[in-house]
């Protein structure tokens, strides 16, 4: 407590010693943001027909799924009881933002994520288990759900109807994120929140880190299975990473100036923290090298012919900045909300645990643990096209 | 006949002791079941607070009283209720020097020296109890609500411990309780008042700088309070519907 009193900038009332969200809530937004963002990259190719982006189609999905399944976890660590987070569906309360967010998660999960790949995989579901025997059979059967027929007809109307809830998840997956983003901008209680930009901002934000962590798990599995990479579909990401990035980056800098030109009574406190305590992670991380240097390098690919090993090694380190970037962007929101006192006239400091219930350790292994449930799915499910007895095309050079 | 003047002058000194609303309320209040009282009807009270910053002394009165009162915690980031003290420079008065040692828990030990020019003042600050409450709104499954007589009151079986309603609140008026992992706030002594008493605050306030007022009440005296002083809320742009009025309120106190 002695420790905590000494971290202590100029006033702050004194029930804000404690700082109330961790690196956990950090998290949250950050992994609901790559779901939302690897589903509307998947969408690109069911509704708008384009067509290079189909051999990330499936992965896509499944690593929404897989992140998609661990976003409510570090919600449920953070909670102080967590075994009474259930009364958020039997009780909710209508006005707030938080309890909508139940609702808004489990439509997008089962209506959207779940139905959309069992329609899509249905069919290799069914001929895997017919191929297969004892327990694995029986676990496909169960998956395919009683459903057994993989007739022409039938798998016309999966495609229809997959075809519909795609397009009933875009505006699904830009609620979900909106609507992350809406939790903080509609805290009126402070000033670094409280944007109407944040939901707007929050979705593009979540575009590029969903296409970045697509982009770079679509080159990993290409190596690891040792699988030629469709160079068309990475420029295609790219380029698409590249013109989300820029739309992101502007209406970010759009509510930087118009907080530097209304210079409203918070500003010179969040101006302060920026320059001071937020300056590593915000101005170093998020700005230069989460932002500009991904988009520099990205722009370069377009600007200047290079070769394919060229071109593989940029967008793998692009893919990489931008989710340090984007990462550093949902620290900065959340734990730059709470370094300053709501009085505007003091700061805090955020001291992180390392072992504890919150602290660096978990969150470590909440980041791990999307991945490993994405093995586990792609082992059950191979998103690749071989399974469907057709080879991905190979782009020649 | 002895009896019965015994009973008289009990009867008679209860009503003396006690406002007339709690002595009715007293039999129910000595069985234990203080809400079967016939007298306190929910819909009858609007709970509201006078808080006079000219008649603050920052003796720590409050904010000790709060602590023993409702079993709060003793550490320093665990407050109720708590007083700040202002130092103003009349040439600078955007940034005023503030502080409040362990809530003014202890009182204040003497700072500033008179007549250098500065202006010093202490402000009680506590729940406003508002009536559009950001907390309340933002509960995601209704544990924090406000109560028909305008209280703001959490319900500590179903808090989930999430800290949206303390990051929602303006006024940095709440905090966790690390006994129950649930959130904790000023409860205006709800179980005080409903018996018709005044809060443990307002009770041993020496200098009456705060008061406990109902505005449903005609005869109560916030209404004159509020009609014979310049009356400011804190920070008012938030729309809040804040209760907890001050007399005196310095345009620095945020």
């Amino acid at each position: 407590m002695e420790s905590l009193l000494h971290s202590v900038q100029g006033y702050i009332y004194p029930d804000e010693l404690q700082l109330q969200w961790s690196i956990l809530i950090v998290l949250y937004p950050f992994i609901t943001g790559l779901v939302a963002g690897a589903f509307i990259l998947a969408s690109l190719e069911r509704v708008f027909n384009v067509e290079a982006v189909k051999p990330t189609y499936r992965l896509a999905l499944l690593t929404a799924l897989a992140f998609m399944i661990v976003a409510p976890l570090p919600l449920q660590l953070h909670l102080g009881h967590p075994e009474r987070s259930f009364e958020m569906y039997l009780t909710p309360h209508t006005t707030s933002a938080m309890a909508m967010f139940g609702f808004v998660y489990l439509w997008y999960l089962m209506v959207v994520l779940v139905l959309e790949i069992w329609l899509d995989f249905r069919k290799d579901i069914v001929l895997m288990a017919r191929a297969s025997t004892g327990l694995k059979r029986m676990l496909y059967r169960a998956m395919a759900l009683g459903s057994d027929n993989i007739s022409e007809r039938s798998l016309r109307i999966d495609d229809k109807v997959g075809k519909f809830i795609t397009i009933v998840g875009i505006p699904s997956a830009i609620l979900l994120h909106g609507y992350v983003g809406f939790i903080f901008g509609s805290v009126k209680a402070n000033p670094w929140w409280s944007s109407a930009l944040m939901p707007v901002v929050f979705i593009f934000s979540a575009m590029v880190s969903g296409i970045a962590l697509v982009l770079l798990l679509y080159q990993f599995v290409s190596w690891y299975r040792r699988a030629a990479v469709d160079m068309p579909c990475l420029d295609t990401i790219a380029r698409y990473l590249l013109y989300a990035f820029i739309i992101d980056f502007s209406l970010e800098m759009l509510d930087l100036v118009h907080r530097i030109y209304e210079a409203d009574e918070s500003f010179k406190t969040l101006d302060f923290m920026v320059h001071t305590k937020l300056y590593f992670s915000q101005i170093i991380l998020q700005i230069i090298v989460g932002t500009l240097l991904p988009i520099g390098l990205l722009a370069l690919v377009q600007l200047v012919k290079l070769t394919e090993q060229a071109r593989r090694a940029i967008y793998g380190a692009a893919g990489l900045l931008t989710l340090v970037g984007i990462f550093a962007m949902r620290w900065n929101v959340v734990i730059g909300g709470q370094l300053f006192s709501k009085s505007l006239l003091g700061y805090t400091t955020y001291k992180m645990g390392l072992w504890t219930r919150e602290g660096l350790l978990p969150a470590i292994i909440l980041l791990i643990l999307p991945f490993v449930i994405l093995y586990m799915l792609v082992k059950l499910l191979p998103p690749w096209d071989k399974a469907r007895g057709a080879e991905v095309p190979r782009a020649q050079g | 006949m002895e009896a019965d003047r015994r009973e008289f002058l009990k009867q008679t000194g209860l009503l003396l002791v006690l406002t007339g609303a709690a002595a009715q309320a007293w039999d129910f209040v000595l069985a234990g079941e203080p809400e079967k009282a016939p007298t306190y009807k929910l819909l009858d009270h609007w709970w509201a607070m006078a808080m006079d910053i000219r008649k603050c002394i920052g003796c720590g009165n409050c904010v000790r009283a709060c602590k023993t009162e409702n079993g709060v915690l003793l550490e320093p980031d665990c407050f109720r209720t708590w007083v700040e003290r202002y130092h103003v420079h009349p040439d600078d008065p955007g940034h005023p020097e503030v502080d409040s040692p362990n809530g003014g828990y202890g009182g204040f030990p003497e700072k500033y020296k008179a007549g250098d020019g500065s202006k010093n003042f202490f402000v009680p600050k506590m729940c406003n109890h508002c009536a559009h409450s950001p907390c309340v709104q933002v509960c995601p499954v209704g544990a924090t609500f406000e109560s028909p007589d305008g209280v703001v009151l959490v319900d500590k079986t179903y808090c989930l411990g999430c800290r949206y309603c303390v990051q929602a609140c303006p006024y940095g008026c709440r905090y966790i309780d690390p006994r129950t992992e649930t959130v904790d706030k000023c409860s205006l002594c709800y179980h005080r008042i409903t018996k018709g008493l005044t809060t443990a605050c307002c009770e041993v306030c020496p200098m009456g700088a705060r008061k406990l007022g109902d505005l449903k009440d005609p005869k109560d005296p916030i209404h004159d309070f509020l009609k014979d002083h310049m009356i400011h809320v804190l920070k008012p742009e938030m729309a809040t519907g804040a209760k907890a009025y001050y007399n005196g309120l310095d345009g620095s106190v945020r």
